[in-house]
């Protein structure tokens, strides 16, 4: 028994349907830690990639040496290192939170060359006709240059999305209770792993597909030109 | 514990991880190759399996994968009546290799289908068989183009390999988890393995440039 629902091993499909409950209670968790984990991506990103724009090689230079740093090491263990090194400066975290700020600073990495990709390929032309117009910089950036770099941005953020969901299951070293680590529970607890694994990797096949055709779609819905300004 | 006596548990353990991703990477570039090519075939069988194969490495997660080729085909084994018990380490590289592979088939693909039409049609034109024209024609002048994915990918499997650690195989994160459960010292032993992951990212990095100039050496040559 596991989360209030008794599984049934009477026959493999039986044990399926009775501990489809349980994965699901699991498969929020996930959810919920790849959502966090975005979130923590989409920001810090945007942190380096501005830092790493910077003027000063001061700030661009570090900003360089720290992302590239983040991408040439492995999840799991900057996992480790912030779930056993932080506490020790007396900086206690819950597991979910640790394990959701590990994913989201892997991955601002990635979504600082996003970022930056996007912004870049916004041409110089367009800055220069509106500061022709005198536009202040602040009203070029919101309104020139994010309207035609978000619909770059967007659906490689996406797919980044669903880098982090694959990546989930790392967080269950440290004891979330994500849905692989459910199902290792009942595996330990029934001897059958066989059921539960495959049942993780055809819900991960499902959750991909979906949030993969969402992506795709809001790839084609988004304007390529960029967003027309009302 | 001083922490220079941490070194040589470490190295033993980056010697595992060095085997893991380089066995790994060619087990994945093989199966990318192969399943790559498959996808763009015109045999709808071979289409079949190598669209099936990518999606579904691709779309699960590579612990899960790891997880099943090591505690769940066992049991599928049984059920079966063949012993498919698979020690750490073929597990480990099976896991990494299929995993990569599918990432790379797609690159393979891409670079494939990059090389202009009229290569194909000068091919055809010099009655070159489609095979030929696959090997003498198309992928010579793909491979350059795969290049940077496929670092980026060797890079992703280095990394990939700390999992590795989760099924008791003895590589570098599982020698500084020992280290740590015995010395406490979590600060140096984490610092130092990040350290050596970003070391060997950047020589596998190197690595994998000098081999992209190696296979673009033609470009050079005539232009």
């Amino acid at each position: 028994m596991l989360f209030g629902y008794q599984w049934d091993l009477s026959s493999p499909l039986a044990f399926a349907v009775s501990i489809l409950p349980i994965l699901l209670t699991g498969m929020v968790v996930t959810i919920q830690a790849t959502v966090l984990g975005f979130l923590v991506a989409l920001v810090l990103g945007l942190v380096w990639a501005v830092l790493k724009a910077a003027p000063s090689r001061f700030i661009s230079w570090p900003a360089k040496v720290v992302t590239e740093f983040i991408r040439d090491t492995p999840l799991l263990v900057q996992l480790f290192f912030l779930y056993y090194v932080l506490p020790e400066y007396g900086i206690v975290l819950p597991a979910f939170m640790t394990g959701a700020l590990a994913l989201g600073i892997q991955y601002s990495a990635y979504t600082s060359e996003v970022y930056r990709a996007g912004l870049e390929a916004v041409g110089t032309d367009q800055r220069e006709a509106a500061r022709a117009l005198n536009l202040s910089s602040a009203r070029t950036f919101t309104h020139i240059v994010v309207p035609q770099a978000a619909p770059r941005i967007v659906p490689a953020m996406g797919n980044y999305l669903v880098s982090i969901m694959k990546d989930v299951p790392v967080l269950s070293v440290v004891t979330v209770l994500e849905m692989l680590n459910v199902a290792k529970i009942v595996g330990d607890r029934t001897f059958d792993y066989l059921v539960p694994l495959s049942m993780v990797g055809a819900l991960y096949l499902i959750m991909t597909l979906v949030a993969s055709t969402g992506v795709r779609l809001l790839d084609t819905w988004l304007p390529k030109q960029g967003i027309p300004l009302k | 514990m001083h922490w220079t006596e941490y070194f040589p548990p470490l190295m033993e353990g980056a010697w595992v991880t060095i085997q893991l991703t380089v066995y790994s990477t060619i087990l994945g570039a093989a199966l990318a190759f192969v399943f790559g090519i498959g996808k763009l075939s015109s045999n709808w069988a071979i289409k079949g399996v190598s669209v099936a194969y990518i999606e579904v490495f691709r779309g699960t997660s590579l612990l899960v994968q790891l997880f099943w080729l090591y505690f769940a085909l066992p049991l599928a084994g049984i059920a079966i009546g063949i012993d498919l018990r698979l020690p750490p380490v073929l597990a480990g590289v099976l896991a990494l290799g299929l995993n990569i592979g599918a990432y790379g088939a797609e690159v393979v693909r891409g670079a494939i289908q990059s090389v202009h039409t009229d290569q194909h049609e000068a091919a055809r034109a010099l009655n070159f068989t489609p095979r030929q024209t696959l090997w003498n024609v198309t992928i010579p002048q793909a491979v350059p183009e795969m290049m940077p994915s496929f670092g980026n990918l060797a890079v992703q499997n280095l990394k990939d390999t700390a999992l590795v650690s989760l099924i008791s195989l003895g590589d570098l994160t599982f020698r500084a988890e020992q280290i740590r459960n015995f010395t406490q010292d979590s600060t140096t032993i984490y610092s130092m393995l990040l350290v050596t992951y970003f070391g060997m990212a950047l020589v596998l990095t190197a690595v994998m440039r000098g081999l992209e100039t190696y296979v673009s050496r033609w470009r050079t040559a005539r232009s």
